[in-house]
């Protein structure tokens, strides 16, 4: 279970971020050689970004790269210079249909294939930022078994829908088919970026609402929003005594040969349990709550 | 009458007239005014000045000071040479003097640092004789100990009376507190101030006593007002420094000195001002206040002072306008001497009751010794200041710098410049990564029981290695150009003349 | 790969470098650095680009590089792709940039 509260968006253009930006600690850092790169440096920042890849120190934490869209002319060399470096998650923005997806997966093996790296070993991640998007996330996030996760993208998709940012509420369906798609498959869900970094109240609020909502984890463009993010995601002390409590029953009926396990009367079946191992996890990845 | 009594008789003057010592009693007028002078030039002739004496200054003004620059210009004109320039530091703005040492006037120098232009020419070999280079505290105790004998010192004030009752905390432009002055006044031959505006007798507060001042000399600006007394930094957005900040708060915490009415100081450093930041919500959530913080006082500091979470400010040096007006009407914030700050030869030193202490670090090598004067290309840059001080008294010493600057690692093998023996630090912290003295193991286990990401400094050392390349050594000459005196005068390094 | 114009890549940002490549007049490649850190790593850069133009194949032109105390690893890639923008290069050999 990969836990992917946190993923940071770098620009791949910016040098000094690439050179510095893995002491944060996110759960994925993000190089982004679409929208946060000018056209006329996107041969650039494929360049950036391929040999940055390759640094040991970013072998440390998942690295993903969101290449330009296929139809493009940058999207297949980024998505080489992503496979070859080694990346571990290809996102493709602007995925509208399950085929975007097969098209991307097929270039990925080919790539692999002609690299020598292993097949299969690329993952995949699509980001959702239409309304045709949304409508057929449930295709879109069963289309590949290379697909961990899939992304709400905020800014273009409120465009495509004729709306703007706001509270939340032009997110509302969006957010819940996305979510309901993920589930469906089996996959992670990921939320929309928060881009005004001074107002840390509102950021907070919304975190609070997409973790309730069930959503594995959101994008960040700063590094100040790690510790924020980790901190709302943190269980409580509470929270995780009992969830030790249920692990350690769950334990102890394993050991029973027991095929039910109670804890306090109530019964604990698999997902009581998976979900408490989350929590666990959790806590170990940064604490409890503060 | 007994011979005895003859004897002494013998010996004493006989009384003649009650102003015979002091002959200015008789003329009313003289006798309130006689310290004021009508120029600087004035002042100097009457103190004596002679080529080959001892000059002082103190730097409370900053890189807005104006005193130095334009007393030695003066001297220059007056045709003085040879003379030993004592100020307690120097910075870029003092980029005029290189003129002044290239002529003659300026033949030796002691300061606890020097920036800029006047620091790379006197790297590149400008001076005949090494720069002695002193901490804050090694300065008095030089002063102490009779190796530097200030003849005259010219002391920039913000206000004085007539009878030389000086401070910097009012008028126009204020530098807070006149710690290094106070020295200057208590021990060099002649004292003279440089007021921006003299105020009616008696001036109070009195940093500086008119039982200790000689001459007082209105000037029209003592320093650059834009420079001096700007506003408390701003606290950094920038998310490594916000990073290292939080580390070291977290390391404060956890090293089994946060206790109710503990001790702290911080830099000035921008990791280090926001690292108050952080500690705040630790003291609030854990109901702790300190008893008092010791610097170097900047906005930060003041802040949680008047928040009640330090109950006194030690303020040897104000570092903006927020500490310098703190300075002036909260009673708790108390102005000291630099002696009473560090100075390893008084009766009692601040630094000596310091539990938990920020550190800035230009280099910092796997021994923890730590250079905060040369940069990595030999040339030098900062200021030995209070740093060798506090690290040998306080309870805990902590390090913290980027481990990266560019490309230019922080971490190294070994310093260019030892100023502060690695025995003195206990912990480093890095956007890296946390290391502990092997000599602290106590701190490590406490550390490592908090969840925070200790390693030993070998391993930052090698990250920091493998992520710029190891940088080629730095070639000097044979020609040394600054000895670096650790805090009781002994020499712990030199400073050798840059190749090329 | 052959430098047929003048071309630039990078900036001058902290911890990036600017790189010029030309044609050139002579025969033969010259490369001239300078940089913030050339003391401690002047040779190390010298290194980096010329096995950079090395393995691109490159071997005659002019290659200007203002450095801002960059890593290797921006150095590599700066260097390529100032000279794949100054060759015109329209495909990219993978190997060559490892």
């Amino acid at each position: 279970m990969k836990l992917r509260r946190s993923m940071l968006f770098l620009p791949g253009a910016n040098a000094a971020m690439l050179s510095t930006a893995f002491v944060y600690k996110p759960d994925s850092i993000m190089f982004d050689l679409e929208d946060a790169v000018s056209l006329r440096e996107k041969d650039s920042a494929r360049l950036l970004v391929f040999h940055a890849l390759q640094l040991p120190v970013y072998r440390e934490t998942e690295t993903v790269v969101r290449i330009n869209p296929l139809n493009t002319p940058f999207g297949l060399p980024d998505l080489e210079a992503a496979v070859r470096a080694g990346v571990d998650v290809v996102r493709l923005p602007k995925t509208d249909c399950a085929e975007d997806v097969e098209v991307l997966e097929r270039e990925v093996e080919r790539i692999e294939r002609a690299c020598g790296r292993e097949i299969g070993s690329t993952k995949l991640m699509a980001a959702i930022e239409s309304a045709s998007g949304v409508i057929n996330a449930l295709p879109i996030a069963k289309a590949s078994p290379r697909l961990i996760g899939i992304a709400l993208a905020g800014f273009d998709y409120v465009m495509d829908m004729q709306t703007e940012r706001g509270d939340g509420t032009e997110l509302f369906y969006a957010r819940c088919a996305v979510l309901h798609a993920a589930r469906a498959a089996k996959i992670d869900a990921f939320d929309v970026v928060w881009s005004d970094l001074n107002d840390e109240a509102g950021f907070l609020k919304e975190v609070d609402l997409i973790k309730r909502l069930g959503f594995n984890g959101k994008s960040l463009i700063n590094p100040r929003q790690i510790e924020l993010l980790h901190n709302a995601y943190a269980p409580t002390e509470e929270e995780v005594e009992y969830a030790g409590r249920v692990v350690a029953a769950a334990a102890e009926g394993e050991r029973k040969g027991l095929g039910v396990v109670s804890l306090n009367g109530k019964m604990i079946d698999g997902p009581v349990i998976d979900h408490a191992r989350r929590v666990l996890q959790r806590a170990e990845a940064s604490g409890t709550r503060k | 009458m007994t011979d005895l009594a003859f004897d002494l008789l013998d010996r004493l003057p006989r009384f003649d007239g009650f102003a015979s010592q002091n002959p200015y009693l008789k003329d009313p007028e003289l006798k309130r005014s006689r310290k004021v002078c009508p120029s600087l030039e004035d002042a100097v002739r009457r103190a004596g000045l002679k080529d080959g004496m001892t000059i002082s200054f103190h730097h409370a003004f900053r890189e807005g000071d104006k005193t130095i620059n334009s007393v030695v210009d003066l001297l220059a004109r007056m045709g003085f040479k040879d003379l030993t320039l004592a100020p307690s530091s120097l910075l870029s703005c003092n980029a005029p003097l290189i003129e002044h040492i290239r002529n003659g006037v300026i033949s030796r120098i002691y300061t606890s640092g020097m920036r800029g232009k006047l620091a790379e020419a006197i790297s590149h070999g400008l001076m005949a004789h090494p720069v002695n280079i002193h901490s804050h505290g090694g300065r008095v105790k030089l002063i102490q100990d009779g190796e530097l004998k200030i003849d005259v010192a010219f002391l920039g004030v913000s206000t004085a009376d007539c009878f030389g009752n000086a401070n910097g905390i009012s008028g126009r432009s204020r530098c807070g507190s006149l710690g290094y002055a106070k020295v200057d006044a208590r021990h060099a031959g002649t004292v003279i101030l440089l007021a921006e505006e003299i105020v009616p007798f008696p001036n109070a507060p009195a940093s500086l006593s008119q039982d200790e001042v000689d001459y007082v000399v209105k000037v029209d600006q003592i320093g650059d007002p834009s420079k001096i007394s700007v506003g408390a930094a701003r606290i950094t957005t920038n998310p490594r420094e916000l990073l290292i900040a939080r580390l070291s708060a977290e390391v404060m915490v956890h090293s089994g000195y946060f206790e109710q009415g503990f001790s702290m100081q911080t830099g000035s450093g921008a990791s280090a001002t926001a690292t108050t930041r952080f500690l705040e919500g630790y003291m609030r959530k854990n109901g702790i206040t300190a008893s008092f913080a010791l610097g170097g006082i900047t906005g930060g500091i003041v802040d949680l002072h008047k928040k009640g979470l330090i109950e006194r400010v030690i303020d040897t040096q104000s570092f903006d306008g927020d500490a310098a007006e703190s300075l002036r009407t909260s009673p708790n914030h108390i102005e000291i001497s630099t002696n009473e700050y560090a100075n390893a030869g008084s009766k009692g030193a601040y630094v000596d009751q310091m539990d938990l202490v920020i550190l800035s670090a230009l280099e910092i090598d796997v021994d923890f010794n730590v250079n905060v004067i040369t940069g990595s290309d030999g040339v030098m840059r900062g200021a030995s200041g209070g740093h060798s001080d506090v690290a040998a008294a306080a309870n805990l010493s902590i390090v913290v710098a980027p481990l990266i600057r560019s490309r230019i690692p922080t971490v190294v093998r070994r310093c260019t410049t030892v100023v502060t023996p690695g025995e003195c630090i206990g912990v480093l912290v890095t956007d890296h990564g946390i290391a502990v003295n092997p000599r602290r193991p106590e701190i490590a286990q406490r550390l490592k029981a908090a969840g925070l990401p200790v390693m030993t400094i070998e391993a930052l050392q090698q990250r920091a290695d493998s992520l710029t390349g190891e940088p080629r050594p730095i070639e000097f000459l044979d020609k040394v150009v600054g000895i670096v005196r650790y805090r009781d005068g002994s020499v712990i390094d030199i400073v050798r003349q840059v190749k090329g | 790969m052959k430098i047929v114009k003048e071309a630039l890549a990078g900036t001058l940002e902290s911890s990036d470098l600017l790189v010029k490549v030309s044609p050139g007049s002579a025969t033969g490649l010259e490369v001239v650095i300078s940089s913030e850190v050339m003391q401690q790593f002047g040779l190390q850069i010298d290194h980096v680009v010329r096995d950079t133009l090395a393995r691109l194949g490159v071997t005659a032109g002019l290659v200007v590089v203002e450095d801002k105390g960059a890593l290797d690893c921006a150095i590599r890639a700066r260097v390529q792709t100032a000279v794949m923008r100054g060759a015109e290069a329209q495909t990219i050999d993978w190997s060559a940039l490892s």
